[in-house]
């Protein structure tokens, strides 16, 4: 890789992906208030909030919960810039893992009831989301032949004909890492939770900002993950983003939150049903 | 212009309040008023919060709760007192189980009278709290 292509791509990674983010968080707060029948916020509120928490006091009970929320960002910026430089998507998905457990820990060490319940939830949502994410690497594998981001993207085939059980099963997947209605258990957007707000609940000041940008992150590899199974088409790959995510804006709005058991079950089903079945199809046919 | 005017995150606690205001606090973030067009947002979270609204007065059992509740706030912060109960006790400022205003337990920054307050007065005073809220970011920003 050159200098210039270096540096491109970290301008893209460290600048330009927050900024994309944070402006869907914002789309996504003002579409949410039109279907409430209210106005909403601007579209920027989502980067006036981040920075007003960075200018907000340290309020930390416990030394290592700084270094555990920073941890998290950086492996979450890491995935991103992992998926964004074309190398292995399967590395890619765990280092976006790695940097949620830091997320779960930090939750974990503050020692508040709100904070420990939401973390442990917040295991439940990784353990009914990740087994559909890792399959949809498996799926890609099986029609491109390979692992590495760049050659799935570069492939001519549109793995969407191949992996529409795999594609669905992965935006039903997407309620829970997106922390939308009615999976949104170990926090939400919206105040007034039983939990208090749960995972973050002891975040405060520039923890809580590093949080909403993990956040932005963790949205942008959703969808870069959905993109790839039409990379073929790009234009009709960013139509098909906008409808789903606008779907999920739908699907919280009609949803009230449900039990984790419930989640759980539903996730491993669809996984299973809509997930293997496709692959194993694949399998038999290919 | 700070970015703390654009995105006040209030926390709201009902003291020993009749509900009036409450019901005036919450139809603040309602449709008719919504006051999330301004970045305002109800967290439920001292921690998460820059203002703290506080309806109904004091007494011996809320005293420790509301004290803690503003303990628990990262500096900046502001405490608004809505509807007359807070500001001063109102009618009930002479009876033996209160205290009187929230001005007897923490520092308060505006109040907002009214018996209920209406939504209207209780934005105003929200808008005049993000006032003293910058004016504290300021301070704070010194002192660190």
């Amino acid at each position: 890789m050159s200098m210039i292509t270096i540096i491109t791509w970290l301008i893209a990674l460290l600048l330009l992906t927050p900024l994309i983010g944070g402006l869907i968080s914002g789309v996504d707060r003002i579409l949410t208030a039109r279907m409430q029948a209210r106005v909403g916020p601007p579209v920027l509120q989502p980067f006036y909030d981040v920075l007003k928490l960075c200018g907000k006091q340290k309020l930390v009970v416990n030394r290592f919960h700084n270094d555990f929320v920073l941890s998290g960002l950086v492996f979450t910026i890491a995935s991103v810039g992992l998926f964004f430089a074309g190398q292995d998507l399967l590395l890619a998905i765990f280092v976006l893992i790695l940097g949620n457990v830091f997320v779960v820990l930090a939750a974990y060490v503050s020692n508040s009831p709100y904070s420990l319940i939401g973390a442990e939830r917040e295991l439940l949502q990784m353990l009914a989301a990740e087994p559909m994410i890792l399959l949809s690497a498996v799926g890609l594998y099986m029609v491109t032949g390979t692992f590495n981001i760049a050659k799935i993207n570069a492939s001519p085939v549109c793995a969407f004909l191949y992996l529409p059980g795999v594609f669905l099963g992965l935006t039903y997947i997407l309620t829970i890492k997106l922390r939308k209605s009615p999976f949104d258990l170990s926090t939400s957007h919206h105040a007034h939770q039983e939990l208090v707000k749960g995972l973050s609940t002891e975040f405060s000041g520039p923890s809580l900002a590093w949080f909403e940008i993990i956040h932005w992150y963790e949205t942008i590899f959703c969808l870069a993950l959905i993109y790839l199974f039409f990379a073929n088409m790009p234009w009709l790959s960013i139509l098909v983003l906008i409808l789903v995510y606008f779907a999920e804006i739908v699907i919280d709005n009609i949803n009230a939150r449900i039990k984790w058991e419930l989640m759980l079950g539903s996730a491993w089903v669809v996984t299973l049903v809509l997930g293997v079945g496709n692959l194993l199809i694949l399998a038999l046919v290919k | 212009m700070s970015s703390i005017k654009k995105s006040p995150w209030i926390i709201h606690y009902d003291g020993s309040s009749c509900n009036g205001c409450d019901i005036e606090v919450l139809a603040c973030l309602m449709p008719r008023f919504d006051v999330e067009r301004f970045g305002v947002i109800n967290t439920g979270n001292p921690k998460h919060a820059d203002i703290l609204l506080i309806t109904g007065s004091v007494n011996e059992q809320n005293k420790s709760v509301i004290k803690t509740t503003y303990e628990q706030m990262g500096e900046p912060k502001v405490v608004v007192a809505i509807g007359a109960c807070a500001c001063t006790g109102h009618f009930f400022a002479e009876c033996y189980n209160t205290l009187g205003g929230i001005d007897k337990v923490i520092p308060v920054d505006v109040f907002c009278p009214g018996c209920s307050a209406r939504p209207e007065a209780i934005i105003d005073a929200v808008v005049k709290g993000i006032a003293v809220l910058d004016e504290k970011r300021k301070k704070f920003k010194q002192s660190r």
